[in-house]
């Protein structure tokens, strides 16, 4: 298996982007403040987001961990503009997130959804172009390069470019999901719950990957799962949630590259535990 | 051994039907001793065919034409329309009661409406095949436009894409599969319209199509050949129909495409 180098081992700059800062870990790249969002009104309503707090670092992995219903997929939407919150700020990258947002700031931000969301008539290339295409820039030979950069890191081959995604099994679609997603280069991505749907094997495969990505192009990612292994994997920081707050912050105690091995571990298995009980905490 | 014994019987099954019921007709015609001019027995009726296929190739075409421009017609002014109401939910309240009205309307109650509108010509004939063929169009693709999956929107609103692009790129594509859908249905009607059209432009000498020869026959009791020109308006239905699908077949390939899925690497 081959190690998932981050940050500091990160061989050199970037490929793309060589003026994209390594990561600094002191400013926060994202940061919730007191973001409640509730869905209904009247008597119906509904709390999904409860005054919560949360801040990601520069190029930092966070996690959100929690139950179903605990607003997790729905923070997401927040910070990527989708939803505007009731109350409360979210900044990105130093400017104030809503509905209606300068263009540049949304740029920042690219979003890996539950399902693939590839768009059956188009191939595997135009899908992973398409982001640059509605942004007028698909015909620059360094997007294209970069499309045919990470459809290659994702794992495919060139004669795979040309299929349509009924033509790729749920695996390929989701790598070419995150491909489409990381074709616009961006500071920050958010992944909500991208490889629920697949197997141990596959999302495991997929995780290395998202590592190996992540070391790449040196971005933060906001990634929402309910699977605890996951979480501790991937992730420098987990937010456990539960009930629309962030109920407590756990820092994960393991060193980059990591292998797949590091599951295995007694360590592992003990963090593995402990996040567990946080959870079972915050949910009592 | 399976596969070429049902593929034996799709194609033998309604050869079959036909001859049977051909056969049945056949005695039950001398058996009741019906008159050939209420019933014609389907020698008769074959002879028919026969005697008059130069007259009936012709008709076809010419209402086969019409009731291709009259769907034509449909699936691009249903389309536009779908577009518009796609894009203002105020139009779309403003105006679907009318759009309801063409499905309702009896065609058979306007054709002489729009006859004394538009004359005995080609133009009118298809005017009604449009009229009574826009509606599943409307309906389908107004449909399609409007049912897009959430993720698919909210990854063209990351990308701070216009209403032109969303529109061009993903609401028109998106509805493809359902203006196919409209125009299978769009297509058996349309030939309807035109049939009946030509039933009120009558026989003025200045049109052929299937509606007019089929008055000629009847007013002159010529049931054989009635029943004959039937049948060809039921070949036109289909081929029409066939055509669609055949095109259905060809354009959806992308969104239906499944042939097989390739494993993981």
């Amino acid at each position: 298996m081959v190690p998932n180098y981050r940050k500091a081992e990160l061989m050199g700059p970037t490929l793309l982007n060589p003026n994209k800062q390594l990561a600094d870990s002191t400013r926060p790249i994202i940061s919730c403040n007191g973001v409640q969002l509730a869905f209904g009104t009247g008597a119906s309503s509904q709390t999904v987001l409860d005054h919560l707090n949360l801040a990601v670092q520069q190029g930092q992995i966070v996690s959100l961990l929690g139950p179903s219903g605990c607003g997790k997929s729905t923070l997401l939407r927040v910070i990527a503009g989708l939803i505007e919150a009731d109350e409360g700020t979210v900044f990105v990258d130093e400017e104030k997130v809503a509905s209606q947002m300068p263009r540049s700031l949304r740029e920042k931000m690219s979003f890996v959804f539950q399902e693939p969301a590839l768009l059956p008539w188009r191939t595997l290339w135009q899908n992973v172009i398409l982001p640059s295409q509605l942004r007028g820039i698909q015909q620059q030979p360094k997007v294209r390069d970069l499309v045919e950069h990470l459809l290659g890191l994702v794992g495919f081959q060139k004669a795979d470019w040309r299929k349509f995604p009924s033509q790729l099994s749920g695996g390929m679609k989701m790598r070419a999901s995150i491909a489409r997603a990381m074709s616009t280069q961006p500071t920050i991505l958010l992944l909500d719950e991208p490889f629920a749907a697949l197997d141990d094997m596959l999302r495991s495969k997929l995780n290395d990957l998202l590592l190996t990505i992540a070391a790449e192009q040196n971005c933060t990612m906001l990634f929402v799962t309910h699977n605890i292994s996951e979480a501790i994997y991937l992730s420098d920081a987990i937010a456990v949630m539960s009930q629309g707050r962030i109920a407590e912050r756990l820092e994960v105690p393991f060193s980059f590259p990591r292998q797949a091995s590091l599951r295995s571990t007694p360590e592992f298995a003990a963090y593995y535990g402990q996040v567990a009980e946080s959870l079972a905490r915050g949910n009592s | 051994m399976n596969n070429s014994r049902s593929k034996y019987l799709s194609s033998s099954a309604p050869v079959l039907v036909f001859l049977v019921v051909a056969t049945i007709w056949h005695f039950a015609v001398i058996a009741f001793k019906i008159p050939p001019i209420i019933l014609p027995g389907p020698i008769a009726v074959a002879n028919a065919l026969w005697q008059e296929q130069l007259v009936l190739m012709n008709a076809s075409w010419v209402t086969l034409q019409a009731a291709a421009v009259g769907l034509l017609c449909s699936a691009i002014f249903g389309s536009l329309i779908a577009v518009v109401f796609s894009q203002s939910s105020l139009l779309r309240i403003a105006l679907y009661p009318y759009v309801i009205f063409l499905q309702t309307v009896p065609i058979v109650a306007i054709a002489p409406l729009l006859i004394i509108w538009s004359g005995n010509n080609f133009r009118t004939i298809v005017l009604v095949a449009t009229i009574i063929s826009i509606f599943p169009v409307i309906a389908n693709v107004t449909s399609g436009l409007l049912s897009i999956n959430e993720n698919l929107r909210e990854l063209f609103r990351m990308q701070s894409a216009t209403r032109w692009q969303t529109l061009t790129k993903l609401r028109i594509p998106a509805a493809i599969p359902q203006l196919v859908l409209g125009l299978r249905v769009s297509s058996g009607l349309s030939v309807i319209g035109a049939i009946v059209a030509e039933f009120f432009v009558g026989n003025s000498g200045e049109y052929d199509g299937l509606g007019t020869i089929m008055t000629s026959r009847q007013a002159n009791l010529k049931t054989a050949e009635l029943i004959a020109a039937l049948m060809a308006c039921t070949c036109l239905g289909i081929i029409l129909f066939g055509l669609v699908n055949l095109l259905s077949a060809t354009v959806l390939r992308r969104w239906t495409r499944n042939s097989g899925f390739e494993s993981d690497k």
